[in-house]
């Protein structure tokens, strides 16, 4: 009797390599898939179910299903993957560090000046009555008091 | 708007270039704004280098911070709708959400 090929191993392997590989491709790209990564924590659960039913097939119809072998490394190998992503989301992801001393609502924020991308130097006392110019320098000429303010932005940086 | 990160002026002025963006971004290479105002991710950085976790402050034009945002996990921003909420607010405006 021809055996199969045990299609469920196959693309449950591959599910789970795409529930990782999906979220800096695509799912991050959304605030809603971004915040918690529940569609690719999804992807990355069935492709698991699949996997175990494929091995269990394999093992238990050996007569008409391969995958012992197969199964059991890809298996082993989806597993792995969806721990490290689980650990990358779950846990790395939220190591951040508690910055409590970081300036509170109602703190005067603690002024500087630090070079912009083309070497400007900006004040941050400078700019909290000027808004900006469209084209992104700064303009003290304008003076709009109904949008004044600053939004500062720290990020990581490396992108 | 400013951005802030430990990158250099050049590689922020890659960044704004090859991402259209216009909004300014200042090089703190040295992590001294970061560390004065307690922002280090010690180690944090793809080579071990000290960054900036992810934080966000709105402070109006005496100075004063009127919003912070600092998330516990590293892929949370804020919302442009929050953010554009507490400003409008900041302000003396209804909220427009432009």
């Amino acid at each position: 009797m021809k055996r199969s090929w045990n299609w469920p191993v196959w693309v449950g392997f591959l599910l789970v390599l795409a529930g990782l590989v999906s979220y800096p491709l695509f799912f991050a790209r959304f605030p809603v898939t971004r915040d918690f990564p529940w569609a690719n924590l999804a992807m990355m659960a069935l492709g698991l179910v699949l996997l175990g039913v494929g091995i269990a097939r394999a093992f238990r119809q050996p007569d008409a299903y391969r995958g012992k072998v197969f199964g059991s490394i890809l298996g082993v190998a989806g597993i792995g993957v969806a721990a490290f992503a689980c650990y990358g989301f779950l846990v790395l992801a939220r190591q951040l560090p508690g910055s409590h001393g970081a300036p509170r609502v109602g703190e005067i924020a603690p002024d500087f000046t630090l070079p912009d991308s083309k070497n400007v130097p900006v004040n941050l006392s400078g700019l909290e009555s000027s808004p900006f110019a469209p084209n992104g320098e700064i303009s003290t000429a304008m003076s709009a008091p109904q949008t004044a303010g600053v939004l500062l932005i720290f990020y990581r940086g490396y992108w | 708007m400013i951005a802030i990160s430990v990158d250099s002026p050049a590689e922020s002025e890659k960044l704004r270039q090859s991402q259209g963006y216009r909004l300014p971004i200042l090089s703190d290479a040295k992590d001294d704004v970061i560390r004065r105002w307690d922002l280090v991710h010690p180690h944090g950085g793809v080579d071990g280098a000290d960054i900036a976790r992810p934080a966000e402050f709105l402070i109006d034009a005496s100075g004063k911070v009127r919003w912070v945002n600092l998330t516990d996990d590293i892929v949370v921003r804020a919302r442009p709708e929050e953010v554009l909420a507490v400003f409008d607010a900041m302000n003396g405006r209804a909220p427009t959400g432009k």
